[in-house]
This record gives structure tokens, C-alpha cells and sequence, in this order.
């Protein structure tokens, strides 16, 4: 390569721009590469900072391209760097505080900025857009110091944002000027079917409201907002959201021609020679663009166009959107709404809460909205630019009329195209995934390791899965692509053993796995236990628990710490304890040698960092019953001080709380299950973020359930209130049982509660008095034949040399 | 890694029915310290006691399936027969042979003098 290479140079380290680089990457090598980004870090997918305000991704997991990467393909990257002129005489782009950088061909992918609405207050402090990571930053900042939101704008950032900062914990209301949200992607039943969802997932909405002022708090900072009508509402954060506009300062600044966006033509090249422009700063055919679709189409044309490659011309893109809030599917392309020249088609059911529309225009599709099953957003977005007459199929297709739905999924797999963009948010065509499966990927997984498609929202994955499917032929299983097992060992799920295991009455861990065909015949570390507590739970008489099968904390009846060794957590019934008991422990922990003893969350003492073969001893000393800390079964009682000692007390919570613990201690269940008891609705013992919190007022019991003070956080459900004691008993007895019989393995009652649904639990355990006893009964039965596991290893002289003695052989080391 | 065989020596470590199947054993000897394993099919295995994972921790107390065990602590899918750690994750902790001798189970390890 003796020649010279030429430069190339990028402003904006966006996904547009990058996109171009990425490809001119692969079709040329004529150009040494010179990227400006405004921003301190490397290309990162924008479209995923909702994930990122979420809480479902960090920052890292985004980020598209490292540092290492620009290195290893020799790109020189600038970051902090704002380009303030472009010379295109002389061609050299000018940095603050950086040298001016040359080159050949130029790419301004400077994005868009967001529309900030020109009212008083607009610059104060927490006034932000929803555009880049400081934003989102400054947002999940906010959520922790502040309680109360606004977003102005009702749109597809808008309610994104939203919903990532209802996530967060704030009081979030969105502030909409007219009464239909994503006014330009969706008719007004869509929005309506919207609203209500995301109501029901807590946002607030103001419609048909104009914003007036952005009211001080005092220091700087915004508090409020006043609307039109004279009304305000507390924020102490305003995310604007009320559109974007092309971030258009460099070309103006450079004399290149600007309209709404910097002009270029549909090769994308702009008024001055040998500048081009991608992306969302761009007008193309009057449009500016501002979802990710497009852009990709730009950029492949581009690149084409800089490695000196015949290429189509960019015509323009029809344009799709998806929201991407999880629990809400919806999706638009083309012309939703119907004119005088329109044929519509519609389809509205109000019980499965879905919707769709179809316009057609001289018998062909031109647009649609599909609410609530989007399986066909795929096909719709290519009959919108292609515009296809509409036939008795397709109809079939969309309405349902009776034809086979496989195998039209079938055709639209063959009859797309191989440059078909099928992952949006990695922009992967079909033709990757087809070479991808025929270089011998055969599931989704394998097909998203390799070409990144379906790795980030995962909307496209039935796709993937058609195109796999038409691609592998007879050859496809369907079952193991498809369906997700308990584990890697099988395809069947929970309902599914769980209904082998009664009706070929199988008893053995070992013996479910044989005739059930796992494919790994001793299983693995996630179905043996979980099968092994199916059993237990299916057959409490005879099942023998098998150690074997159990993770190494229920196996040894200590919780294993990072360095090997255990914890030891007695028993202490409601969290009362006395002298004698605290001295004993101390005796022990001195004699032990125990490095750390603590209280733990739920009212007990925990002693850390003992050997494992001290184990048997210390219980034998302790001479107290395990307090389960290490196992899936009830946890502790926590419990306030009550009506025996509190001056706001109005239950006995504490002879409660020892009550309960005393009842169902020792019970297996498919998570760890935790408990308070407290005595009144100051709640001191926590019973709103318990598995089942009992709060005791003047007249009785209240019985939450599904609370959770863990990784997820969730407020419990209130079941029921009762008014005596042996109906408190009887109901928690119930439910417990309802979880151990209903519940996945591993699956806490928050998730429980949210998969079965506090409608049907209550109809179980609270209003179905009949099933209650049944429930009650069963719970008596398994346990009737439950001992202490500690007192047990005691007893048996042989398990506790297995399980905890170790081997000592005295020898040198040379 | 490969062990030189010549430099092993076998150490009697104890009967065979000390060691029962799926449940390990720590074994040590000197500072060497192991983990053994019983699988279904009567075979011993021997791999130094510490996880490959950098944060380290015991192997002993792994769910055993197969030649094949699960780590106690970060669940990292381990083969017994040579220490390689299996996909998704990498890494690979010492294996020790095994044999068995009239009921009785020896390990060999290299540089060890009993004492």
C-alpha cells in the first residue's frame, strides 16, 4: 500500500455515524479515520438508555464499540471534542482546543438536539432532555434525592422516560398538549388502550395541557410547574420531551445548506463537496428522521457510496415504531390515520386488550397500529413500503380468518429480502442470520452470540425464530429451539414435571430425570434441587429427602461463606431472646473462636467464619433449633415490641410472631419465605416487604403478601383482614401451602404474586372456605413429620463424618 | 495441566467406603488440600480444593452430575477428569489422579514426603 491514504473524518460518535465507519470498515481500507464526539465516552446505543434508566443495563452494557476497538482498527478518536467550523474550502475541521484535523471526506452525524419549549424557568437546574447518558444520569441522580417528576411530552421518549423513572421510585406525571398520546405514531383508541396500561403501571397524565412557567424552588433549582390554566403541581425534576430538532449548529456555522436539517441529496451528500451528512441532523426529501431504521439504511448507502461502491440511491424510509416500555407492545407504521380516501380495517377486542387497524388505499396497504400482539410488526413494516394489494392471505393473516397462521409465518420468512433489517437495534439483516444458520447456528441464542439480533430488546425474536425455521427446514426442532425448560436438561417446564411426576408416580430424583429423558442424565445444579423439592412437596409421607440434590447451605444446614467457611444462626422464636440463651451463645462463639458475631435483618444473631467440621459441635453446645438461615423455608418471625410493652400496641404481636414461627418453621418451600408481625400500623417490624406481613390494629389482623425488601423491591398486597387469631393461623397456613404447591422453584412470592395474580390467590385461600381447609389440611400433613436438622446430624454418628469431618494426612511438602 | 507422572507419588488417603457417591470429601494432605469426588459410576476423582474463580473458595461441597461438577459458591460447571472449567465460563483448577487398590484410595501428587 505505497499510496497515500485518504481521511476520513466523523463528527458525532453516534449510532449513525458509527454505523457508516463500521461498514466502510469492511468494504475499504483507503482511509485513515478520524472520529470527533462531544461526549466523553465511545459509541454507545443510544436507543438503550431506557434500559439504562430502567435499571435492566448499565452504562458498559451499551456501550457499542470500547475504546480498544477504535485502537485495534486505527481510528483516531476524539471525545470530550466539540466541533465549533467546518473550512470546506480548505477542507479542515476545526475542535475547541484541538488542531484542525484535515480531510478528503467528511460525515457530519451530529444527531439532534432536544426541543427545549421556550417558557420561563427552562434553564433551570433539573430541567433536562432524555437524549444522552449525562441526561440519563441526572435523571436515576434525581430519582434518589427527589420524589416528584414531570415530562413534558407524550411521545415515544416521553413515556419512555417515564416509565424508566416510575422504576426509580418518582411520582412521575406526564404533561401531554394534546389528547392523544404518540399523536404521531397512534390513533386515539391505540393511545386510549396506552394510557390505561401505563396508568395502571403507575404514571400520571395531564392531556390536552399546555406548560406556562417552570416555577423556582428558591435555590436555582425547578420545584414546579404552572400550566395554562393557572394550576401547578410540585417537580423537583422536568424532563422535556416534546420532540427533537436537527442539531444543525456546525453545517450552519459553515456555510453548508440547512433547512430544518442539514440538505442532502439521496446519495447524502451535502451542499459543500465532499461532505456528507447521516442521520437524525439530516433532511432528506423534506424528512427528518428520528428512529433508528432509517439511519441504518442511510449509513449503508453511504458507505458504499465513500469505498467507491455502486449503490441504490437512498430513496427515503417508511418509517415503524415500536415502544419499547416492557408489559406494552405497541406498534405503528406508515399512515394510522384514516382519510376519505382510506379503506379501513379495524379489529378491537377490549378482553385480550389488543387492537389492530389497516389502512388501505385503492386496495393496498399503506399503514397500520397493531396494541398488544405485535407478532406481525415485521411483515407490516415491509407490506407498508411496499405496498402490497391486500388478499384473502394476508386478511387471514391479520384478522385471523381461518387460515393456518404457521405457515404464512413461513412465507414471510422466504419473501423477505436478504437486506432486510431485521434486529433494528443492531441492525441485522436477514441475509447475516441466514448465513449465520447455515455456518451451523441452530437455536436463537447461538444466532444472537453471533450477530448480536435479538440481543437488546428482543422484539425480533419470533422473526429470528421463522427464519431459522425456513432456513433449517425438517431439520428444525421446533421444541428445543422454542420452548425453555426448568434448565438446559430438559424442555419440560414446571407444570410439566410436576404432572409427570403425579401420573407416572415417580418418586426419586433420579427416576424423574430417566423418564423424563434428560438430556444430562444426572442433571445439574438447577433441576436436582428444584426437582428434589417437587417430591418433597408432592409426597410428604414417603419422600426421602435426598442431600445429594440439595445446594451445599441445605445439604450441611449452614450457609456457606466466600471463603469456605459457615454461619450459624439459632433459632430465636419472634427475635426474643433471654440471658441464659445470650450467654451461651457467647460461650460459644469464645470457645469457637468465632471471628464475627452479628445481628442479622431478621432480628437473630449470626456468628460468621466457622470451620466446617466445628459445626456439629457448636449446635451440640448451642443445644438450640436451627434457625434456617441458609435454607429455602420460612426465615424468622420479625416482630415489634407490641401490646405487651409498647404504648402504641394494640396486638400481641410478639406472642403472634413466636406462634407462626413456631407453626411453620422448618417447612420447605420454593424460596426463602420471611415474616413480621407487628402490633400496630406504625409497621416497625416491616410487614409491608414481607413474603406474609401481618399488621395488627384494634379490631384484628391485616395479611400482606408478596412484599420484598430485596433485589427487587415491592410493596405487598394486602389478602385479606381478619378478626381472630385462629383465623390469622388458618389463612397463613393456607397461603403458605397455596405457594408450596403453585410456586417455581426459586421463584419468591413477590414474582409468585405478580405470575398468579392477588385475584386468583384470594379466591384460593381467602373466599373458597372449603379450600382453605383443604389447603390447611395438607399444610398439617407435611408438617406433621418435620425435626430439627441440626438435632438430626447429631444423632447420626455416619452423616456427620460424611458431611463434615475432613481427612488429615500429616506430610512434607518439598 | 498436565502432571509429570514420573515425579507423582501415591498417598493412601483412606478406605473406599469413606468416600460415598455425589458427596465430597476434603482431603488434606501436608499443605495440599483436595476435594474428592465418588461419581455414580464408582470412579474417584481428585482436583486441588479451591474454585478457579478469582475470588476463590472451596470445591468440596460442589452438586456432582456425571464426571462433571457444580461449583458451591459461583455455580461454575467444572469436568473432573482434567479440571477444565465448561462453557459458559473459563478457567481450569489442578486434577490429581486416582486409583483404587484393594478398597483402599490413593492420590499422587508430586514433591511430597509423609511424615
Amino acid at each position: 500500500m505505497g499510496q497515500q491514504r485518504k481521511k476520513l473524518v466523523l463528527i458525532g460518535n453516534g449510532m449513525a455515524g458509527m454505523s457508516v465507519i463500521e461498514q466502510v470498515l469492511k468494504l475499504t481500507d483507503q482511509y485513515e479515520i478520524t472520529v470527533f464526539g462531544s461526549e466523553p465516552y465511545p459509541n454507545y446505543n443510544r436507543i438503550q438508555l431506557s434500559y439504562v434508566l430502567e435499571g435492566s443495563k448499565t452504562i458498559d452494557d451499551i456501550i457499542l464499540n470500547p475504546r480498544a476497538w477504535y485502537e485495534e482498527n486505527g481510528i483516531v478518536l476524539r471525545t470530550s471534542a466539540v466541533v465549533t467550523k467546518i473550512d470546506t474550502i480548505n477542507k479542515k475541521v476545526y475542535a475547541d482546543g484541538l488542531e484542525p484535523a484535515a480531510y478528503d471526506a467528511l460525515i457530519i452525524a451530529t444527531g439532534s438536539k432536544p426541543f427545549v419549549l421556550p417558557v420561563p424557568g427552562a434553564d433551570l437546574a433539573g430541567v433536562i432532555g432524555f437524549r444522552d447518558i449525562h441526561d440519563c444520569e441526572v435523571m436515576l441522580d434525581s430519582a434518589r434525592k427527589y420524589r416528584n417528576a414531570v415530562v413534558i411530552g407524550g411521545g415515544l421518549l416521553g413515556l419512555e422516560a417515564s416509565k424508566g423513572l416510575v422504576q426509580n421510585g418518582m411520582d412521575v406525571t406526564v404533561v401531554h398538549l394534546v389528547d392523544t398520546l404518540m399523536e404521531r405514531q397512534l390513533d386515539k383508541t391505540a393511545s386510549d388502550m396506552l394510557k390505561a396500561e401505563l396508568k395502571a403501571q403507575g404514571i400520571k397524565f395531564r392531556m390536552s395541557t399546555k406548560t406556562n412557567e417552570l416555577i423556582s424552588d428558591g435555590s436555582g433549582r425547578v420545584g414546579g410547574i404552572r400550566f395554562e390554566n393557572g394550576e401547578t403541581i410540585e417537580a423537583q425534576l422536568v424532563v422535556m420531551a416534546a420532540g427533537i430538532k436537527p442539531n444543525t449548529d456546525v453545517a450552519k456555522a459553515s456555510g453548508i445548506q440547512v433547512g430544518r436539517g442539514i440538505i442532502v441529496d439521496d446519495l447524502l451528500r451535502t451542499s459543500a463537496p465532499d461532505v456528507y451528512a447521516v442521520g437524525e441532523c439530516c433532511e432528506h426529501r423534506d424528512v427528518c428522521y428520528g428512529l433508528v431504521a432509517p439511519l441504518f439504511e442511510q449509513a449503508t448507502v453511504l458507505a458504499k457510496v465513500l469505498a467507491g461502491q455502486d449503490t441504490q440511491p437512498y430513496e427515503g424510509s417508511s418509517v415503524a415504531t415500536k415502544l419499547k416500555i416492557s408489559g406494552v407492545d405497541v406498534f405503528s407504521a406508515g399512515e394510522f390515520l384514516e382519510k376519505p380516501e382510506h379503506q379501513v380495517l379495524t379489529l378491537s377486542d377490549s378482553w385480550k386488550k389488543t387492537y389492530k387497524k389497516v389502512l388501505l388505499q385503492e386496495g393496498r396497504i399503506v399503514g397500520g397500529i397493531l396494541f398488544g400482539d405485535v407478532a406481525l410488526a415485521q411483515k407490516m413494516t415491509k407490506w407498508v413500503r411496499t405496498n402490497p394489494v391486500m388478499d384473502e392471505e394476508m386478511h387471514g393473516e391479520l384478522f385471523g380468518g381461518g387460515c393456518c397462521g404457521k405457515e404464512n409465518a413461513m412465507l414471510s420468512a422466504a419473501s423477505m429480502d436478504d437486506g432486510e433489517i431485521v434486529c433494528g437495534c443492531n441492525g441485522v439483516t436477514k441475509g447475516t442470520i441466514v448465513s449465520c444458520i447455515q455456518g451451523g447456528c441452530t437455536t436463537v441464542d447461538a444466532i444472537k452470540m453471533s450477530t448480536g439480533a435479538t440481543r437488546s430488546c428482543g422484539g425480533c425474536k419470533p422473526v429470528v425464530e421463522q427464519i431459522l425455521k425456513y432456513v433449517l427446514g425438517d431439520t428444525y426442532d421446533g421444541a428445543a429451539a422454542k420452548k425453555e425448560g426448568i434448565c438446559g436438561c430438559t424442555t419440560l417446564d414446571r407444570d410439566e414435571i410436576i404432572a409427570a411426576i403425579r401420573e407416572k408416580g415417580l418418586t426419586h430424583v433420579r427416576e424423574v430425570m430417566h423418564v423424563l429423558n434428560w438430556s444430562n442424565p444426572e442433571g445439574c445444579s438447577k433441576c436436582r434441587p428444584a426437582i428434589n423439592y417437587y417430591l418433597g412437596m408432592l409426597l410428604p409421607e414417603e419422600y426421602e429427602d435426598e442431600p445429594e440434590s440439595r445446594f451445599v447451605n441445605e445439604r450441611l444446614n449452614a450457609n456457606i461463606q466466600k471463603d469456605g467457611t459457615f454461619s450459624v444462626i439459632p433459632r430465636m422464636y419472634g427475635g426474643v431472646t433471654s440471658p441464659e440463651e445470650l450467654r451461651k451463645i457467647a460461650d460459644v462463639a469464645e470457645k469457637y473462636r468465632v471471628p464475627m458475631v452479628k445481628l442479622t435483618g431478621g432480628q437473630r444473631i449470626d456468628l460468621l467464619g466457622v470451620d466446617k467440621a466445628d459445626l456439629p459441635k457448636i449446635w451440640e453446645e448451642l443445644d438450640m433449633p436451627s434457625g434456617y438461615g441458609y435454607a429455602k423455608a420460612l426465615r424468622t418471625v420479625k416482630t415489634c415490641v407490641g401490646s405487651l410493652f409498647c404504648r402504641f400496641g394494640t396486638q400481641d404481636s410478639i406472642g403472634m410472631g413466636i406462634a407462626l414461627e413456631k407453626k411453620f418453621e422448618r417447612l420447605n418451600m420454593p424460596a426463602k419465605f420471611k415474616m413480621a408481625v407487628n402490633g400496630c400500623p406504625r409497621n416497625c417490624a416491616e410487614s409491608g416487604i414481607k413474603d406474609l406481613g401481618i399488621i395488627g390494629n384494634d379490631g384484628g389482623w391485616e395479611l400482606y403478601i408478596g412484599g420484598n425488601g430485596g433485589t427487587k423491591l415491592r410493596k405487598g398486597d394486602l389478602l385479606c383482614k381478619v378478626k381472630t387469631d385462629e383465623e390469622l393461623m388458618a389463612i397463613s397456613g393456607a397461603f403458605i401451602q397455596y405457594y408450596r404447591e403453585n410456586g417455581k422453584y426459586g421463584e419468591r412470592t413477590s414474582e409468585f404474586v405478580e405470575r398468579v395474580g392477588l385475584d386468583e390467590i384470594e379466591k384460593a385461600v381467602v373466599k373458597d372456605t372449603e379450600n382453605r381447609k383443604l389447603l390447611v389440611q395438607r399444610v398439617e400433613e407435611a408438617l406433621a413429620r418435620l425435626c430439627d436438622p441440626w438435632e438430626a446430624v447429631l444423632h447420626d454418628n455416619a452423616q456427620r463424618d460424611q458431611m463434615y469431618e475432613t481427612i488429615q494426612i500429616p506430610a512434607e511438602v518439598k | 495441566m498436565e502432571l509429570n507422572t514420573l515425579d507423582l507419588r501415591y498417598v493412601e488417603i483412606g478406605a473406599l467406603e469413606q468416600f460415598k457417591p455425589f458427596i465430597g470429601k476434603e482431603v488434606r494432605i501436608g499443605e495440599y488440600s483436595l476435594a474428592v469426588f465418588r461419581t455414580s459410576d464408582g470412579k474417584l476423582f481428585a482436583l486441588e480444593n479451591r474454585t478457579p474463580h478469582k475470588k476463590g473458595g472451596p470445591l468440596t461441597e460442589a452438586i456432582v452430575s456425571g464426571h462433571t461438577i457444580y461449583c458451591p459458591l459461583r455455580d461454575l460447571h467444572i469436568r473432573l477428569e482434567d479440571g477444565k472449567v465448561l462453557e459458559p465460563d473459563t478457567g481450569e483448577v489442578q486434577a490429581y489422579p486416582v486409583i483404587i487398590e484393594n478398597e483402599t484410595v490413593k492420590i499422587g501428587l508430586p514433591a511430597i514426603t509423609l511424615t
